[in-house]
C-alpha cells in the first residue's frame, strides 16, 4: 500500500516536474464549432482535445484578448460576442454587436474589436474596456473579412455581396477607399510589412494583392489542383508567417490549404487537409498552422518548416474559427 | 411647332462657343471612373391569376417576384454608392390580356431598357418579338416551358427561373442516388401540369428510372377551404391511387394546384411524394441556409414581413446580374450588358456555393437546384458523381446538342 502512495506521487511529482519544465510549448488550440454551438480545446502538445465548452448560438469568428487570458467569440445567431474566460472556461462578459456578428479584428492595441455585422452592411467598432459600441461605420452588403494593418491605422473589410474591400481610416473611423475584388470577398489579410493587403474571393475563386498605399490590385493569385473543379477551389482563410515570406490559403471544398511565396506570389504547393477547410492559425512559434475543416468535423495540424499535414483532431460539428495561444 | 426662346438662341451662338460647348459635355467621359451612371430596371408583369396554394399554411403573396427586386435595388445601390452608380426600378403592370406594347412603351419611356419580366412563356414571347423590343434586354423570372430554351430561344431574352427540364432532371438524380427508380406519375389535366409531365417522362429516360404508370386529376380546382373537406379528399386520393403496379415513389405534377398537397399520408401504398408537391425541385426555399442563404432570407423578411419565394429568388437574381454587369463593366446599355453576360467573365455569387452563368446557347442561368420538403432541405441537385465535360450544372436541362438555339455563336 505505502509503496503504492508513494508510487503515484512520484509519478505526480515527475508529471509536474515534466510540465514546469516546458511551459513554452504547451500550445493550446480553441476552435469554434459553428453548428455544435460550443469550443473546443485542444492540447498541441498532446495533439488531443481536453475539453469542450457549451457557447452561445453558432460560433464562429474567435480571437484572443491581447493578453490572452480571453477568448472573444462572434456568436452569430446570438447576436452578441462572448468573452471566455480561458482560466475558469466561464463565459464573463458578453459584448454588444450588431445583429449576426461573423467576424472581427483586435486592433493591435488590444483596445478596440471591429465587428463585422452580415445583416445591416455596418462594421461595429466596439470599446473592450467600456464593453459598449463606440461607432458604426456602414460599408458594402455582407459585411465578412476583416483585416487590420500591423501599426493599427487602417481597417479593411470586405462584403460579400458588394464584392469590395473597403478602406477605413481607424483614427477617424471613415470609410476611405473601396477596391472592387472577385466574387465574394471573405477574408482580409495585411503582410507583416503593412505594404500589402491579401483579400480571398470565395465564388470568384482568388485572391488579390491589394497595394496598401496605392488601394490598387497588384495581382490576383489563382489557384489550379489538378483533378480538381475550379467551382469547387473557393479561397477563405490566409495566414501569412511573421517573416512575411509565406502565405497558406485554405481553399475551402477543394479540401486543400496553398501554400504560396508571398515575394513571387508563386503557388508553390497544395496541401491535403480536411473537408471545406475554413479558418487557419499558427501557433505562437509558428511551429505548427491549425486548420479547421466544417465538413470533416476536424482540425488539421500542418508542420509549418516540412510542409506536411502531421495530425487530424476530430473536434466539434462543423469547426470554423481557430485560435491558438 | 415652334422652338422655345432658349433653344433658339442656342443657333445664334458663334462657332467657337459651341465647340466648347461640346468638349465640355464629351469631356467627362473620359473620366469614366468617376461619372455618375444612373441605371433604370424595368418590371413588366400581367395582372393574371395565379393558382393560390392548396395549402392555407402557405403565403399568397400580391408581389411575388417583385419584392426580390426590390431588394436586388438595394443591394445593387448599396454596391453603386461606392462606384458613384444609382439603380432605380419602374413597374409597369398590364391587365390579363393587355397591351404589352403599351407597357414596354412607357417603361421605356421612362429609361427602362433592362426588363424583368413576369409572363408566361407565350406572352414573354409576344414580347421579345415586338419591334421595340429589339434593343432591351429581357429576364425572364416566370416562364419555365422548355421551349424557350430548344427551340423558342430569344437573343434579346435571358432565362433566370430554372426550365421545367432542370427541375424534373434534378430530382431525378437525387431519385437515382436513393434507387427510386420505379416511379408512379399522376399529372393534372392543364398545359403547365402536363408540360413538367413531359418534363419528367424525359427526366426518366435520362436518369434510368421507369414510369410503371401515368394517371391523370381530371377534377377541378375546387375551394382551398372546406370544413369537413378531409374526408372527401381522403376517399378521392385512395381512389386516384389504388391497384397500381408496385412501385418506389409517386412522382405528382401540379402546378395547378389542385389536387397535389392531398397526396402525402393519404395514398393506397405507402409512398414518398415528389415533384410539385412532397419533395420539391426549386431554385429558392425558405429553409434554405446554407453558402450565406439566411443573410438573404433575414434580408428578405425584414423588408416583405414573408418569406422568400422562388420567383423572389429569381428576380433577385436579375437584377443582381444587371447590377454585378454594371459594377464590373461601369456600362448599363443593353448591348455591352448582353456581351458581358454571356462572357467567360460574368460570375455572380447567389448563395449557391458557387458563381451563377449563363449558357452561351439559350441564355438560360446555369444554377444548383434545392430540394426540399415542406420545412426542410433534403438535398441540393446536381447530385455527387453526375459528371458533363463542362460542369455538373449542364447535367440539368436540356444540353447545348438537345437544343436548336444557338445563340452567341
Amino acid at each position: 500500500m505505502k509503496s503504492i502512495i508513494l508510487f503515484v506521487s512520484s509519478l505526480a511529482l515527475a508529471l509536474s516536474g515534466s510540465l514546469l519544465a516546458t511551459p513554452a510549448a504547451a500550445y493550446t488550440a480553441y476552435v469554434s464549432n459553428e453548428k455544435g454551438n460550443s469550443i473546443t480545446i485542444v492540447d498541441l502538445d498532446k495533439m488531443a482535445v481536453t475539453g469542450t465548452v457549451p457557447v452561445g448560438a453558432r460560433p464562429r469568428g474567435i480571437t484572443l484578448s491581447h493578453d490572452k487570458k480571453q477568448l472573444f467569440i462572434c456568436t452569430s445567431d446570438a447576436d452578441h460576442i462572448e468573452v471566455l474566460d480561458l482560466d475558469s472556461l466561464k463565459v464573463v462578459n458578453i459584448l454588444p454587436s450588431g445583429p449576426d456578428p461573423e467576424l472581427f479584428t483586435l486592433s493591435p492595441d488590444g483596445n478596440r474589436l471591429y465587428v463585422a455585422n452580415e445583416d445591416n452592411n455596418m462594421v461595429t467598432v466596439l470599446d473592450v474596456k467600456q464593453g459598449n459600441v463606440a461607432t458604426e461605420i456602414p460599408v458594402g452588403t455582407e459585411p465578412e473579412g476583416m483585416g487590420v494593418s500591423p501599426d493599427g491605422k487602417w481597417l479593411v473589410n470586405t462584403s460579400e455581396t458588394t464584392s469590395m474591400a473597403h478602406f477605413i481610416d481607424t483614427s477617424t473611423n471613415q470609410l476611405v477607399d473601396s477596391v472592387l475584388v472577385d466574387t465574394r470577398p471573405r477574408f482580409a489579410q495585411f503582410t507583416p510589412d503593412g505594404k500589402e493587403v491579401w483579400v480571398s474571393s470565395e465564388v470568384g475563386g482568388t485572391v488579390s494583392v491589394i497595394d496598401a498605399t496605392s488601394r490598387k490590385i497588384a495581382q490576383k493569385i489563382t489557384f489550379a489542383i489538378p483533378g480538381i473543379r475550379k467551382e469547387t477551389i473557393q479561397p477563405v482563410g490566409i495566414a501569412i508567417t511573421n517573416d512575411g515570406k509565406t502565405a497558406f490559403v485554405a481553399l475551402g471544398p477543394a479540401n486543400r490549404v496553398a501554400v504560396i511565396d508571398v515575394a513571387s506570389r508563386k503557388v508553390e504547393q497544395y496541401l491535403l487537409v480536411g473537408q471545406r477547410v475554413w479558418e487557419m492559425a499558427f501557433t505562437p512559434d509558428e511551429k505548427f498552422l491549425v486548420s479547421a475543416n466544417g465538413e470533416s468535423n476536424d482540425i488539421s495540424i500542418i508542420d509549418v518548416a516540412a510542409l506536411k499535414v502531421i495530425k487530424s483532431v476530430t473536434v466539434g460539428e462543423l469547426p470554423w474559427g481557430v485560435a491558438i495561444r | 411647332m415652334s422652338i422655345g426662346y432658349p433653344l433658339r438662341s442656342l443657333w445664334r451662338l458663334p462657332l467657337s462657343l459651341w465647340i466648347s460647348l461640346v468638349t465640355a459635355m464629351l469631356a467627362p467621359l473620359a473620366a469614366a471612373d468617376t461619372q455618375p451612371l444612373h441605371v433604370t430596371i424595368g418590371y413588366l408583369s400581367e395582372a393574371v391569376a395565379e393558382p393560390a396554394p392548396l395549402s392555407l399554411v402557405e403565403v399568397v403573396a400580391a408581389d411575388k417576384g417583385l419584392a426580390g427586386a426590390k431588394l436586388a435595388i438595394d443591394d445593387n445601390q448599396t454596391t453603386g454608392r461606392f462606384l458613384n452608380q444609382t439603380y432605380e426600378l419602374k413597374e409597369q403592370s398590364v391587365p390579363a390580356g393587355g397591351d404589352l406594347k403599351a407597357g414596354l412603351d412607357a417603361l421605356i419611356g421612362q429609361g427602362a431598357k433592362l426588363i424583368v419580366t413576369d409572363l408566361t412563356a407565350s406572352r414573354l414571347l409576344e414580347l421579345a418579338d415586338l419591334p421595340e423590343a429589339k434593343d432591351v434586354l429581357i429576364f425572364n423570372v416566370h416562364a419555365e416551358d422548355d421551349r424557350l430554351r430548344i427551340t423558342d430561344c430569344r437573343f434579346n431574352v435571358f432565362n433566370v427561373v430554372p426550365s421545367y427540364a432542370m427541375k424534373a432532371d434534378a430530382l431525378a438524380e437525387y431519385l437515382a442516388v436513393k434507387k427510386w427508380t420505379r416511379w408512379v406519375l399522376i399529372a393534372g389535366k392543364n398545359d403547365p401540369d402536363k408540360a413538367f409531365a413531359a418534363a419528367l417522362q424525359r427526366a426518366a429516360k435520362k436518369f434510368g428510372s421507369k414510369i410503371v404508370e401515368e394517371r391523370t386529376y381530371a377534377y377541378d380546382a375546387g375551394s382551398r377551404r372546406s370544413d369537413t373537406g378531409q374526408q372527401q379528399v381522403n376517399k378521392q386520393m385512395i381512389e386516384l391511387t389504388q391497384r397500381l403496379p408496385d412501385y418506389d415513389v409517386l412522382v405528382v405534377s401540379d402546378e395547378s394546384e389542385v389536387f397535389g398537397e392531398y397526396l402525402p399520408y393519404r395514398l393506397w401504398d405507402p409512398r414518398p411524394v415528389v415533384g410539385t408537391q412532397g419533395l420539391v425541385p426549386t431554385a429558392w426555399h425558405r429553409s434554405q441556409e446554407q453558402w450565406g442563404g439566411m443573410q438573404l432570407q433575414h434580408r428578405f423578411e425584414q423588408q416583405n414581413h414573408r418569406w422568400m419565394l422562388e420567383r423572389d429568388y429569381s428576380a433577385w437574381v436579375a437584377v443582381r446580374a444587371i447590377g454585378e454587369s454594371v459594377t464590373r463593366t461601369g456600362k448599363a446599355d443593353p448591348a455591352d450588358m448582353h456581351q458581358y453576360l454571356v462572357s467567360d467573365a460574368f460570375t455572380l455569387g447567389a448563395f449557391k456555393g458557387q458563381g451563377l452563368t449563363f449558357r452561351k446557347w439559350d441564355q438560360q442561368l446555369r444554377q444548383p437546384l434545392v430540394l426540399a420538403s415542406p420545412l426542410m432541405l433534403v438535398s441540393v441537385s446536381p447530385q455527387e458523381g453526375f459528371l458533363h465535360q463542362r460542369t455538373p450544372l449542364d447535367t440539368l436541362g436540356y444540353d447545348e446538342p438537345e437544343s436548336s438555339c444557338h445563340l452567341n455563336q
